[in-house]
This record gives C-alpha cells, sequence and structure tokens, in this order.
C-alpha cells in the first residue's frame, strides 16, 4: 500500500516524476525441462532520473528478459534491482511495462482499458479525469467508446500508452513497442513518444532491434551481446531533440552501433 | 372457406398480368402459392369424409383458410414493407411447404386412414388436444418450466463458479479435474438411485439430476477458458496494480465467457434431454409426466401435440440464449 501511495502523490505541475534504476550484477535463468537456461549474464547498469535509455541487441537476447525484472513482473535468479535505492520485488503501477502487443483486454471499450489501472486500485470514481486527459494527450479522445478490435494496429498502441501514461508513472518500460507497426505509422509514434517523454520527463528504458529507432529516441544506447546476454557497449547519444535520422552525427553512431553488432555494410 | 378461395382466384388473376408487365406492381409470389396450398389442406379437411373422426376438424379449416386468406393479402402487402417483405422473401418456400405438408397429412391421417389411430394423429387431432386439454397442459408448461429453470439456474451458477475455480486455481484443479473428468462422462440419468437417498423430495432429486447435466458442460468449458486466458492480460493487471479478486473478476471472467457460452448451450440441450426422465421421479404434473402418461393410455395425439409444445419452449430458450450471447460478446466481432 506504501508503494501505492507513493506512485499517486500528487506531483506538483510541472514537476517531473521519474526514477534512477540501479541494475546491480543481475543474472537471470529460465528452467527448461529441468536445465537452467541462463539468458542474463552479471548485468550492471545505472539508469539516471529522467534518463531515456535504449537497450540494443540481437533477437531473442534476453532484453525483454531485463525489461520484465525491472518492473518487478519476475525476480532475478541473481543481483539486485532498485528504483531510487529502493529494491524492486514486485510489480508496482508506478513502473509501467508497454508489450510489443498491444494487449488491450477485447472485452470493454478504450476508456476503460484506460481506467483499468485507476479502477484496480480503487481511486477511479475520484479520478475519472485522468482517463480523459490521458486519451486526449495520445489523440484517441474521439475512441473512448471505441472497443479494440475497431482500433487500427497505431490506435491501439497510443491506446496501450494511455494506459500506461494515465497511471503517471515514474519508470517506463518500453518492450519494442512499435515493433509491429508499419514503417509510417511507426515514423509518427516515434515522434509522438520523444514528445511524450520531454513533456512528462519520466524515467524511459526502450527494448528495441531497431538502431535508427534507438538513436532517435534515446539520449543513451546499450547494446548487448547474444545470449547469455552482457553489456557489450554503450553509446551516448549527444544530439538536441527533435532529432533527424539524416543527422551526420546520427548516421555515424549507426554505422559504429551496426558494426559493434557485426552487421557493419 | 369460400370466401379464401375466391380471394386465390381473385389474387392469382391480379397475380399474373403484373408480373407479366414487369415490377410496376411487385407481388409476392410464394405469398399466392402458400394460399394456394392452406386453401387445399382447409378444403381437404371439410370437404372429404373422416375414416376416423377427430374432432375440432372445422375449427382448423377456419385457421387454415384464414391463413390462406392472409397470405393472399399478404402478396400484396408485403413487397410494400421493405424489412416485413424480405422477411415473407426468405421464408416464402417454407410456408409453402408447410401448407403442402397440412394437405398431405391430412390425407394420410384422417381421410385415407393410411396411418391409422391411434399412432397417428391428422394435424387436426392435434389441435383437438389443445382445445379440450389446455388447462392441464397449461399447468404442465408452468410445472415444467419451474423444474427446468431451477435445475438449469443452479446448475449453471454452481458449474460456473467451480469452473473458475478449476480454471484459476492449481490446488481446486490439482483434486476437481480428476473428479470432474470421472463423473463427466457419466449420464447425470444414472444417479437416479442414490438422489433418492440423499434428497428429502422427488422434486429436490429431478431438480438436481437437471442441475446435474447443465452444469457439468459448463463447469468445463469455464475452466478451459479460464485457464486458456492470454497470461499477457495477467501481467498487464499485475503491473497496473491489480490484487488477484480483480484479475478473477475483470480478467479471467470476462476473457473466458465466449468458453463459458459454448458450455451454457451444450448445458442447455443436456438439461432438455434430461427433463423428461427427472419428470418421471413420481411428477405429478409437468410435460414429461404427461407424455408419460399419455403414451400408457395410447393418448398418441396427445404425446405429439406435447412434443410440439416442447420443442417450441426448447427453441425459444436456445433463441434466448443466443440473444444474450451476441449482446455480452458483440466485443468479439472481428476478434480471432
Amino acid at each position: 500500500m506504501a508503494s501505492q501511495a507513493a506512485a499517486l502523490r500528487a506531483v506538483p505541475e510541472g514537476a517531473p516524476h521519474n526514477v534512477a534504476v540501479d541494475i546491480r550484477g543481475v543474472s537471470h535463468a529460465f528452467k527448461l525441462r529441468g536445465a537452467d537456461l541462463p539468458v542474463l549474464d552479471s548485468i550492471d547498469l545505472s539508469v539516471a532520473a529522467g534518463e531515456f535509455v535504449a537497450l540494443l541487441g540481437p533477437s531473442g537476447c534476453g532484453k525483454s528478459t531485463l525489461l520484465r525484472l525491472i518492473s518487478g513482473l519476475d525476480q532475478p535468479t541473481a543481483g539486485s534491482i532498485a528504483a531510487d535505492g529502493e529494491v524492486i520485488d514486485s510489480p508496482d503501477p508506478s513502473r509501467i511495462l508497454v508489450f510489443q502487443d498491444p494487449t488491450l483486454f477485447p472485452w470493454t471499450t478504450v476508456w476503460r482499458n484506460v481506467a483499468t489501472g485507476l479502477d484496480a486500485r480503487g481511486v477511479l470514481e475520484r479520478q475519472r479525469g485522468r482517463v480523459d486527459d490521458a486519451l486526449k494527450l495520445v489523440g484517441l479522445s474521439n475512441f473512448a467508446s471505441a472497443h479494440p478490435h475497431q482500433l487500427s494496429g497505431g490506435m491501439a498502441q497510443r491506446a496501450a500508452l494511455a494506459r500506461a501514461l494515465v497511471n503517471d508513472p515514474a519508470l517506463l518500460l518500453l518492450d519494442e513497442p512499435l515493433g509491429k507497426l508499419d514503417s509510417l505509422t511507426r515514423l509518427t509514434l516515434q515522434a509522438e513518444l520523444v514528445a511524450l517523454w520531454r513533456e512528462k520527463r519520466f524515467t524511459a528504458i526502450l527494448v528495441t532491434h531497431d538502431v535508427e529507432e534507438a538513436l532517435l529516441l534515446a539520449s543513451r544506447v546499450i547494446v548487448f551481446s547474444e545470449r547469455p546476454a552482457h553489456i557489450k557497449a554503450e553509446f551516448k547519444v549527444d544530439l538536441p531533440y527533435p532529432r533527424h535520422r539524416d543527422n551526420p552525427q546520427l548516421v555515424a553512431l549507426r554505422r559504429q552501433i551496426l558494426g559493434t553488432l557485426g552487421l557493419e555494410t | 372457406m369460400s370466401n379464401a378461395i375466391e380471394a386465390l382466384g381473385v389474387g392469382a388473376a391480379a397475380g399474373s398480368p403484373a408480373a407479366a408487365s414487369g415490377a410496376r406492381t411487385p407481388i409476392w409470389r410464394a405469398g399466392l402459392a402458400a394460399a394456394a396450398a392452406w386453401a387445399a389442406a382447409a378444403v381437404v379437411t371439410v370437404a372429404l369424409p373422416d375414416v376416423v373422426p377427430w374432432g375440432s376438424k372445422e375449427l382448423f379449416a377456419v385457421i387454415v383458410g384464414a391463413a390462406a386468406a392472409a397470405f393472399v393479402a399478404l402478396s400484396f402487402v408485403a413487397p410494400r414493407l421493405p424489412r416485413f417483405g424480405a422477411f415473407c422473401e426468405h421464408y416464402g418456400p417454407w410456408f409453402v411447404a408447410i401448407g403442402v405438408w397440412f394437405f398431405l397429412w391430412e390425407l394420410t391421417t384422417a381421410k385415407f386412414g393410411w396411418l391409422p389411430k391411434p399412432f397417428f394423429s391428422p394435424p387436426n387431432g392435434l389441435l383437438n388436444v389443445y382445445v379440450t386439454e389446455w388447462r392441464r397442459l397449461l399447468i404442465c408448461i408452468g410445472y415444467t418450466l419451474r423444474l427446468w429453470a431451477l435445475g438449469f439456474g443452479l446448475g449453471a451458477i454452481v458449474g460456473y463458479a467451480a469452473g473458475v475455480a478449476l480454471g484459476w486455481s492449481k490446488s481446486f484443479a490439482y483434486w476437481g479435474m480428476p473428479i470432474l473428468k470421472l463423473i463427466g462422462p457419466v449420464p447425470a440419468t444414472a444417479w437416479i438411485p442414490c438422489t433418492f437417498f440423499f434428497f428429502p423430495t422427488t422434486f429436490d432429486a429431478s431438480v438436481f439430476i437437471v442441475a446435474l447435466a447443465s452444469g457439468i458442460p459448463v463447469t468445463i468449458l469455464t475452466a478451459s477458458g479460464v485457464g486458456s486466458v492470454n497470461k499477457a492480460y495477467y501481467d498487464v493487471g499485475r503491473n497496473l496494480g491489480a490484487k488477484p479478486w480483480y484479475l478473477i473478476s475483470r480478467i479471467a471472467v470476462p476473457a473466458s465467457l465466449p468458453h463459458t457460452f459454448v458450455g451454457l448451450f451444450m448445458g442447455l440441450y443436456y438439461s432438455f434431454a434430461v427433463l423428461v426422465v427427472a419428470e418421471m421421479l413420481g411428477a405429478k404434473y409437468g410435460l414429461g409426466w404427461y407424455i408419460q402418461f399419455q403414451t400408457a393410455y395410447s393418448g398418441y395425439a396427445n404425446v405429439y401435440a406435447t412434443l410440439v409444445i416442447m420443442a417450441l419452449i426448447c427453441a425459444g430458450i436456445v433463441k434466448l440464449l443466443f440473444v444474450a450471447r451476441d449482446r455480452l460478446l458483440s466485443w468479439q466481432e472481428g476478434f480471432i
């Protein structure tokens, strides 16, 4: 209850609501037919409050697993993860994971979907306006009473973002949220994500396969190795927002990162 | 009667030029054919002598003749009403077939005696049952509906709760699933001997039999529905601060509703199937009891008349469940 209260505390207008994340010696293994399948190998990573960090790496290397551990949905086999010094041992609405699939509840309206967090914590009746605000923020006010199957892929992912943002998260964990969208929708939503982050100043950790996406959004790009994943390289992206994909510095960084991934052209 | 025939003649006369001159005054042609078939059935009923008298034949002829007259009128009116017209157009062949069926039925039973008494009855024989027995039949319908509603209602509620528990809780599933798999395939009626011992009245025993028949498919389908809910929905719920009860009531329950409805439909058919048997257990009224009673006295016309009522009630309840499903599961449109 205490952590929930903390998550829901009124944040003064304009003051950023974010946390620093400390990942210390985290290793993780899946049990597969009795045998251990190691996916993460002693990861050490610090993310500053309000920072936008992208995790980049080959498919199946364990980036998504790391995100689940940070959210508190799963516990690491070894090591610890802390948010502002407090060890993460359970999921909390102040740290929200957005999946590659929007995973909206198909049986109810977009409005009720976005309201899920407030409803689950029993504060919806007093804070109905927050749901409307979140829908407005992602441009879905006109679709409040629609059902998820009536939304396009991009709209559904916007609704999933609204469902996360309505809780005013201090940490937003994005697990390839744009991975399944067509390339045009993807570009639009990348710009929208940056705008949202710059406005709200939450801490953001993005898992992606797309080097360009990482460079457009993040202030730091962490490159992971093959499974079991360890941190292979780190790139600071010291460019002003909004960024352009043709920016020569960005293009140079892109070539460098692809090289690190063994995909030099 | 003769009115209907005249009307038919006029209709047919007016129909052909209109049809010949194209779509100027559209006519529902199947309506005229239906009118002819129904009128023929009416004429046969009153005009030919009976091999064995059955009663209510004048009333039957009047009803069927009036229907024939109505078909003639509708042949001209229906095409002007968009929705009702489409309905008539769609079911036209059925109306014709029913008229032909009445005509042949009347001939083969009452008129020629090819299908003899008491095993077969002409349509006016069934009508005669409704005319003479309607009070008793109404009481029987009431008793049957009470037994069915209590049995199916209890079975659905208990079965649903058990299904959610089995699908959600590992320890419930550990103990419950083997038992369910064992007793599930046993026909509900096989429990009759022990129900007599466990229940104070035969009515309670009957309710139990109907509840068991309808409850087991609801339990199995709900359990599998809850068990197969996309785990990512629970992750979303837990991440947003939902407690277990919220995960059950707001995620597991609605997500498994399509499965539950399949179980409800199966339970519905099983409940109808055991209803007649359940009413054998020392009942004083009820459609099943009435069928047993009349069979014993070779009152087959009464049996057929009751079967028609049962068929209509069952079809009506199935229709109601479909309406409920379409409302509750409208979100499924376009989903999967």
